[in-house]
């Protein structure tokens, strides 16, 4: 379930929930971001590169984000981590994970946090692993560093997580350097990496990205598998609008920064409200037509000293109004489930 | 592993002696032979005599067959005579080869103990004030020549302070009175001055290179996925960076290291050091080709040798690069 603006329901939800024990003493919402800014201090000024960004995930559920290139998805999963690397830095919000407020607490105790609670698997199996130690190795380090296990216990835990992802004979993959597994049997390794130490969040920044179309359709059910395992909550990130449709819950559209819809996946598919997603789900291949071209949006993603003072997509909507170039477009409930920052909404 | 360490052994010979046919054949065109330096001192001498020695020398054989009886005698062990020094090649060269390892050795020891923190550290923090202090003072020592850096330190080191001799390789008549320890303390007081001269320009050039493999090492995407599996600092720079870093390094370090053995020569000359780049200089400029020549077999050697250790090293520290 999101959470939004959308009061009544949450509190309804809240209620009927009473009687399960929750965790921390706070709602279901595992993994809760509230008004996140990343701002980027560059030569030519301060560049928000992420927006006032507000979204929760429930315990074992997937949010899906969408967004262009640049449009500050992967800023977004790199401020959860807390690796966001000079210039950038995070300069307002809160994230709460299990309650635990994640970015207040100092940098010792947040290196246990990530790799432990929370892990990241990312879009380039190529170049994501050390080329110089083995897979076992690079796995191993992770157990050691969450786990009190001894070496040997990590070994049994690489092995049998090479095992849990699909890579066969993992006893001799785990003394193999990545140069020497496919594309695919990397990412795999990522993920088992990833998940060594049962996080409760993952965060998959375009995992698939790199991949070709049959190892990303496998790559995509071992997450899915992995993550009712796991009971995870999944935070999926892509550009691909059919990726989300197969992977996630609920999902949250970003443009130049910040939130342009968030929804159920079913509604956002169903039933887009924001021009801009109606435009993204509009310029997506139709089975069964074969158009000479495929739609496109007009235009392209304005470069972040270029943003409006308004909507940020204001200048490639067909539906602006003239108030959009000066305001910002709230986020504003539209249904059940649904909420969308447009001045016009379909 | 074996089999490619071998065929580079065979390959490395092979350029061993085809180099030092071409350095011979260099040195027969050298203006005046043996001979003409032996007569310059006799006016009397017939012009039977001169083709006597000649003739004796074998210097009136084309340079391919004298070329092989100096092979002939180099395999059988006997290295020839110096001219100028009037003893066998083995007996001078021995002590200055010597002399000049532990110069080469410690002071690229030093050079590399300060660069690789050096460089690390302005690495690590790109754009500091540290950085900027670490680029200006290794521009400044790749930029410092070093027989001027020498003088300098003689001037204020020997002459001015007093603390440590000005020159020369051991203070004369201590090998046969003092213990060994004696001994070494004596040896490494003439060796202070020559090794900080050497290193400055060193330091300079090691600290430019470690900096930017590491900075390289440390924009990879796995140090993102090292630092995102909760690893400390230490871990993701030593374990992940510089492991990393450290792959390039292996080349610019073996080829400095044979470098040194022939490019000490300034220094040398400048601190009176008895090694083997002032004798090979000398050697040239005398007309002792004995002794150049086996100098110069010994610094191809170092050269060809060092390349191949670099290669091998290389195996170890990049599992990508495998040997068949």
């Amino acid at each position: 379930m999101l959470s939004t603006s959308d009061n009544q329901n949450q509190s309804k939800d809240n209620k009927s929930n009473s009687s399960v024990p929750k965790e921390n003493g706070f709602n279901t919402h595992l993994v809760k971001v509230e008004n996140l800014e990343t701002t980027f201090y560059l030569n030519s000024g301060p560049f928000r590169a992420v927006n006032n960004i507000s979204y929760s995930i429930d315990k074992g559920k997937t949010l899906g984000i969408v967004g262009e290139s640049g449009c500050g998805k992967s800023v977004t999963s790199f401020s959860l981590m807390r690796l966001i690397e000079k210039p950038g830095k995070i300069t307002n919000g809160k994230f709460t994970l299990g309650g635990k407020s994640i970015l207040d607490l100092p940098e010792k105790e947040m290196e246990d946090v990530r790799g432990g609670e929370m892990a990241m698997i990312f879009q380039e199996p190529m170049t994501a692993l050390n080329p110089v130690l083995t897979i076992g190795y690079q796995i191993d380090e992770q157990v050691l560093r969450h786990k009190k296990v001894s070496p040997k216990e990590a070994k049994e835990r690489s092995i049998e997580m090479l095992k849990l992802v699909g890579i066969p004979s993992p006893e001799s993959r785990y003394l193999n350097y990545p140069h020497q597994l496919s594309g695919g049997m990397r990412q795999r390794a990522m993920i088992a990496m990833a998940l060594s130490c049962d996080p409760q969040f993952l965060i998959a920044d375009e995992p698939t990205t790199a991949l070709d179309v049959t190892i990303q359709a496998q790559i995509l059910e071992l997450i899915q598998t992995l993550q009712s395992q796991f009971h995870m909550s999944v935070q999926f990130i892509t550009h691909d609008l059919g990726v989300i449709s197969e992977v996630s819950d609920d999902v949250l559209v970003m443009y130049g920064g910040q939130m342009c819809e968030q929804t159920t996946t079913t509604e956002l598919f169903l039933n887009p409200r924001h021009p801009y997603t109606a435009a993204l789900i509009d310029s997506r291949p139709k089975l069964g037509q074969r158009p000479s071209r495929l739609k496109t949006i007009e235009g392209s993603v304005p470069a972040p000293h270029e943003l409006p003072a308004g909507c940020p997509f204001v200048n490639r909507c067909p539906r602006a109004k003239s108030e959009c170039s000066h305001q910002k477009p709230p986020m504003k409930s539209v249904g059940l489930n649904h909420t969308v920052a447009c001045f016009n909404p379909l | 592993m074996t089999t490619y360490i071998l065929r580079r052994l065979i390959q490395t010979l092979v350029v061993i002696v085809l180099l030092s046919y071409v350095c011979f054949y260099l040195m027969t065109l050298m203006p005046g032979d043996p001979v003409e330096l032996m007569i310059q001192s006799n006016p009397k001498i017939t012009s039977e005599d001169i083709a006597r020695l000649r003739d004796l020398y074998g210097l009136d054989q084309p340079a391919y067959q004298r070329y092989g009886s100096w092979v002939k005698t180099i395999l059988s062990g006997d290295l020839g005579y110096s001219r100028t020094y009037r003893v066998p090649v083995q007996e001078l060269m021995g002590p200055r080869l010597w002399n000049t390892f532990y110069l080469s050795f410690l002071s690229l020891g030093l050079s590399l103990l300060i660069a690789l923190p050096m460089g690390i550290y302005s690495a690590l923090k790109p754009g500091s004030k540290v950085d900027y202090l670490v680029n200006f003072f290794s521009f400044g020592g790749i930029s410092i020549p070093s027989f001027w850096l020498g003088l300098m330190l003689i001037i204020i080191f020997a002459v001015q302070l007093g603390v440590l001799p000005a020159g020369g390789t051991e203070t004369i008549g201590v090998s046969d009175s003092a213990t060994n320890w004696s001994i070494l303390f004596d040896r490494m007081k003439y060796l202070i001055l020559p090794t900080l001269s050497l290193s400055v320009q060193q330091i300079g050039g090691f600290v430019r290179y470690v900096r930017s493999s590491m900075m390289e090492a440390m924009r990879n995407d796995f140090i993102r996925t090292a630092k995102a599996k909760g690893l400390e600092r230490g871990v993701v720079i030593w374990k992940h960076g510089f492991r990393n870093a450290l792959i390039p390094l292996i080349t610019i370090i073996a080829l400095s290291f044979s470098g040194l053995f022939s490019g000490a020569i300034l220094t040398e000359t400048v601190f009176a050091y008895q090694g083997v780049g002032k004798l090979v200089y000398d050697s040239i400029m005398a007309n002792d080709y004995n002794v150049a020549m086996i100098s110069f077999i010994i610094s191809v050697s170092m050269v060809l040798l060092m390349n191949l250790l670099a290669d091998i090293l290389y195996g170890f520290a990049d599992p990508r690069i495998t040997y068949n």
